[in-house]
């Protein structure tokens, strides 16, 4: 019945991404041993940029496997080696009791909610944006030019807020991660 | 016809909330960090999904951003992490107490 409704490579597409996602989502909590969470975060989002390409947004994807997979994930890899954390994550007991049941409780209050909410809405909700109203989005790698123009037009402010962003988080990550060498070496 | 986007956007609930269980279960900051980043990206997926739905390029120049905003609190968090753990040895949040009243 699926099937005869929507095409059947959007749907096995679809199947694909979600496995991807939730076994990888899964693995990250389930894995005991930091490194391989950060592999399965990769599996994770690789299957988000199949759901991007999916839905037609080509640049996006490029941006999550180069950005994500190549940048943020590295970055976690290399800090778990640094710290060598990955040969003594201990897992102990809970110091709150009934933590975990709380926390199961309350997600699935928080999704299942979440769910019924777009549901009772048609899944639709919310306003069309001030800059491209009425404009049909593209589909498949068109929008690269109609995100671009978007971004450097409409949203021009906010990108060069990024940029700025970017500059303090850098200095604050060199600042925060060299400050105890100096201070060893002064006293040295 | 592609799927409708209900099921991405089920998907992407589903996805958020892993990342929140994992985020107020796990002890440690680095698999916390990771779990912060599901949540983000299950929230990207929800935008490029109305950004269809909607046929809206909005909702795709916020992902842009959502990114790069993302890979700034990593930066800075990761660095937070390797300070903590040069001073005490552990990266588990609980004993990080001494801002206890």
């Amino acid at each position: 019945m699926l099937a005869l409704s929507y095409a059947l490579p959007s749907i096995l597409i679809f199947i694909t991404a979600a496995l991807l996602i939730l076994v990888g989502a899964v693995g990250v909590l389930a894995f005991k041993n930091p490194v391989h969470s950060a592999l399965s975060l990769i599996m994770t989002l690789l299957g988000v940029a199949v759901a991007f390409i999916a839905q037609s947004a080509d640049f996006l994807a490029a941006v999550q496997i180069i950005v994500y997979a190549g940048a943020i994930v590295v970055l976690f890899l290399f800090v778990i080696m640094f710290l060598g954390v990955d040969r003594n994550d201990t897992v102990r007991v809970d110091p709150l009791v009934g933590q975990r049941a709380f926390a199961g409780v309350g997600v699935v209050i928080t999704v299942g909610g979440l769910i019924a909410l777009m549901a009772r809405s048609n899944w639709v909700t919310g306003a069309m944006s001030v800059s491209t109203s009425g404009v049909a989005l593209a589909p498949g790698s068109g929008n690269v030019q109609q995100l671009g123009t978007a971004v450097f037009t409409t949203y021009i402010f906010a990108f060069e807020v990024t940029a700025a962003l970017l500059i303090i988080a850098v200095v604050g990550a060199v600042l925060l991660a060299r400050r105890e060498r100096t201070s060893d070496e002064s006293k040295s | 016809m592609n799927v409708p986007a209900s099921w991405y956007l089920v998907l992407a609930a589903m996805l958020f909330g892993v990342g929140a269980f994992g985020l107020l279960t796990r002890r440690s900051a680095l698999i916390m960090f990771m779990c912060l980043e599901l949540m983000l990206n299950a929230v990207n997926l929800t935008f490029v999904t109305f950004s269809r739905t909607m046929s809206d390029i909005g909702g795709q120049a916020t992902v842009f951003f959502v990114m790069v905003v993302a890979a700034a609190e990593v930066t800075v968090g990761l660095g937070i992490v390797v300070a903590i753990f040069r001073r005490r040895s552990s990266t588990s949040v609980d004993e990080l107490s001494e801002m206890k009243g």
